[in-house]
């Protein structure tokens, strides 16, 4: 072999060359379009960008800025209410609807598309639905009132205090069946030996599940979290679907600031701070997960 | 996407040597029907003088979409020939040097004696005409059902003590008092029309055009909002997020007797089969120091050319907006009045003739301030920060003198 090396052939070389010149279109636009943007949303939010991007450096002027308004405020803790809640919720409900379906039950596979579609849908469809669904004068209140039972009362999403679990309610209703369908794959890794080891033992099904299962789950319940945590804290549609940001500005979330701040307020540089803090937000906990992986492949 | 490579099929077009037709793209978000007829008024005279009208629309209401969907266009250094906007974006983008002007055609037609000075200070930028106007909004307005105001036998309000009594009464008759959208912009024009109607038009120009922080905070705002908390009383409970057409669909079908809003809302009146006076009545709010009008005005502005072909097109565009016949006929399907004040108004509707001739008695008395919900008073920044405190007021059991003090504290930090 050592003394055809010095010359490799026409088709060896393109072999190598293909991947590389297959690649380097997506690499080029990757590294224009989602880095070099993120650069420049970065450069702007130390600008003092009005309408259009202005290129006037101003330090930390806009961070300052941003970090003394109220409305920031309420939409980062809207933000932790809902991304708390969410991604507890949609855990639970996730792991404990692949546990039930993993019982080997009849129809099975009639029942896990059910489960699954709505992720088919997109957050301004279930934002809309949701709307009419939880609107005392339309959806489920005026419902019950039709039926006899008069006193029912479900106006959460008119309330401000109450409006942002609506939002909650809608995103767990999209995503938890998305969530069980990775604890499922993650069960059906499992090997079947151990299962059927703890049981010989004389495990309960309770501990085997507690002691056993889920800790072998972990990699699905990282990956859950990974995804559930980046889908709250981009959510947009579906604020602007279900409330609009309100009852007043009750359910205002970092994406909608970011939004109306460069969009209709002509406060761009503010608003790419906010971008900004996002993107280090989701940075924050993506950071550990890229760590931990790209560890354990080793 | 479809409209993507028009756009791309267009400055392609356009960059190309060999231009047949010279042409205007209109961007714009007129896309309601009676917008997107009013508008094809205009298109009508310009096709007719030989001039290719390129339609460029971008859906939603307020125009957020379009403003950023022009953004774009700015940054890619493709502006269209012309674009739909309001107030003080048309300065920022004056100030930003892109606006074109059509002041000779302006000279030879006369513009300055045709249009009222309300109109000018928004189309006439630093002396020049950058952009020409189609037509002049009145915000603080009331479309009172008059069916609800006979069940209870009441006269139309006149001062704000009046309507406050009128609430109990309609309560009882089971009908609501008054027809709310909760968003923040409809709770933003509500506000301006209190103001206007509860302080007077000095106190409007003090408050919102001057943003003199010891008006922000003196008695007159506390008086305001105090009304804004009565007016809170009057809605349903099912009110937060409601679409602005389906509260003005409450008073059309009875069920509630007033809604406060522009008159873009007679639209839907005209739309539903219902006259003007016969069926519904459009009020000014009531005014307790002295008339004023508070006024929005629409109008198409020029992007600057380089071409002149292009700008001989421009031309044709805003002579063809400020004819005179164009200007009743485009009115009569939007629903707004003539911006010319020298336009035949016969074929108007009754509501459109009265707020024709209270733009200009207000006009010369100096009552008529410009809108502060649609940023013509100031600029976006300090209406969006005063904008979340009216609806967080509006929506919570905050105290006049609490919202007072925080709009004020938002209007200075935003300026």
């Amino acid at each position: 072999m050592a003394q055809h090396a010095p010359k490799v052939d026409f088709r060896t070389r393109l072999q190598e060359w293909i991947p590389k010149l297959v690649l380097s279109p997506s690499v080029a636009a990757m590294t224009v379009f989602v880095y070099g943007f993120i650069a420049f949303t970065v450069y702007l939010s130390f600008t003092g960008s009005k309408m259009l991007p202005r290129y006037d450096w101003i330090g930390f002027e806009n961070y300052q800025k941003l970090w003394g308004l109220s409305s920031w405020w309420t939409a980062i803790t809207n933000l932790g209410v809902f991304a708390s809640l969410y991604i507890i919720i949609c855990t639970v409900i996730g792991l404990g609807l692949a546990i039930f379906l993993d019982q080997k039950i009849r129809g099975e596979g009639m029942l896990r598309p059910i489960y699954l579609y709505p992720m088919a849908l997109s957050f301004i469809v279930t934002g809309t639905a949701w709307k009419w669904i939880l609107d005392p004068g339309i959806g489920i209140e005026n419902t019950m009132h039709l039926w006899g039972w008069t006193s029912f009362e479900f106006n959460w999403i008119k309330d401000r205090n109450m409006a942002i679990y609506t939002v909650v309610i809608a995103a767990v209703w999209q995503t938890s069946g998305f969530v069980m369908s990775m604890f499922l794959a993650g069960l059906r890794g499992i090997d079947n030996e151990i299962v059927k080891a703890a049981q010989i033992d004389g495990a309960s099904n309770w501990n085997l599940y507690r002691r056993i299962v889920i800790p072998l789950l972990r990699p699905a319940f990282l990956s859950s979290f990974v995804i559930l945590a980046h889908l709250a804290v981009k959510s947009y549609d579906l604020i602007i679907a279900l409330t609009g940001g309100g009852p007043g500005r009750a359910t205002e979330v970092p994406a909608t600031f970011m939004y109306s701040y460069t969009f209709t307020r002509n406060s761009m540089g503010i608003g790419a701070a906010s971008a900004v803090i996002m993107l280090m937000t989701i940075a924050a906990i993506m950071t550990p997960y890229l760590y931990a992986e790209l560890k354990e492949s080793k | 996407m479809r409209h993507f490579f028009t756009s791309v099929a267009v400055a392609a077009l356009l960059t190309g040597p060999a231009l047949a037709d010279p042409s205007v793209e209109v961007m714009h978000f007129w896309t309601s029907g009676g917008e997107a007829s009013a508008l094809s008024v205009v298109r009508d005279k310009v096709v007719a003088e030989g001039v290719q009208w390129i339609d460029a629309p971008v859906a939603g209401g307020g125009g957020d979409q379009a403003k950023t969907a022009l953004q774009a266009r700015i940054a890619a250094g493709n502006p269209p020939a012309a674009m739909l906007m309001l107030g003080q974006n048309i300065i920022d983008w004056a100030d930003e040097g892109l606006l074109g002007n059509v002041d000779a055609l302006a000279k030879a037609e006369g513009w300055d004696a045709a249009l009222p000075r309300a109109v000018q200070d928004f189309t006439k930028i630093g002396g020049h005409y950058v952009s020409v106007p189609t037509n002049v909004h009145r915000t603080d307005m009331i479309s009172a059902s008059k069916a609800a105001f006979g069940a209870i036998g009441a006269d139309y309000p006149t001062s704000w003590a009046e309507l406050n009594a009128l609430a109990p009464k309609f309560l009882e008759a089971g009908i609501i008092p008054l027809a709310h959208g909760g968003q923040a912009w409809q709770e933003a024009y509500m506000f301006e029309a209190v103001a206007a109607g509860v302080g007077g038009a000095d106190f409007y120009r003090r408050a919102f055009v001057d943003l003199d922080d010891a008006t922000l905070r003196g008695d007159t705002m506390r008086a305001v909002f105090d009304q804004m908390a009565t007016l809170r009383g009057m809605v349903d409970e099912n009110a937060p997020g409601r679409d602005w057409n389906l509260a003005t669909a409450m008073v059309i079908n009875g069920q509630a007797a007033m809604q406060i809003m522009g008159d873009w809302a007679k639209g839907e009146f005209t739309n539903a089969g219902k006259l003007a006076g016969d069926d519904f009545a459009c009020i000014p709010v009531p005014k307790d120091q002295g008339d004023a009008f508070v006024y929005l005005v629409n109008s198409l502005s020029l992007f600057a050319q380089t071409d002149p072909e292009q700008a001989k097109a421009q031309e044709v565009l805003a002579s063809a907006i400020m004819d005179k016949g164009v200007q009743v006929g485009f009115n009569i399907a939007k629903g707004a009045i003539p911006a010319r004040s020298d336009a035949d108004l016969s074929a108007l509707d009754a509501c459109a003739q009265a707020t024709a001739a209270s733009l200009s008695s207000n006009d010369a008395g100096g009552g008529a301030v410009p809108t502060f919900a649609g940023t013509h008073a100031a600029r976006a920044a300090v209406v969006g920060a005063a904008t979340d405190v009216v609806t967080e007021f509006f929506n919570s059991d905050m105290t006049a003198a609490e919202a007072t003090e925080t709009l004020a504290d938002a209007i200075a930090d935003a300026i």
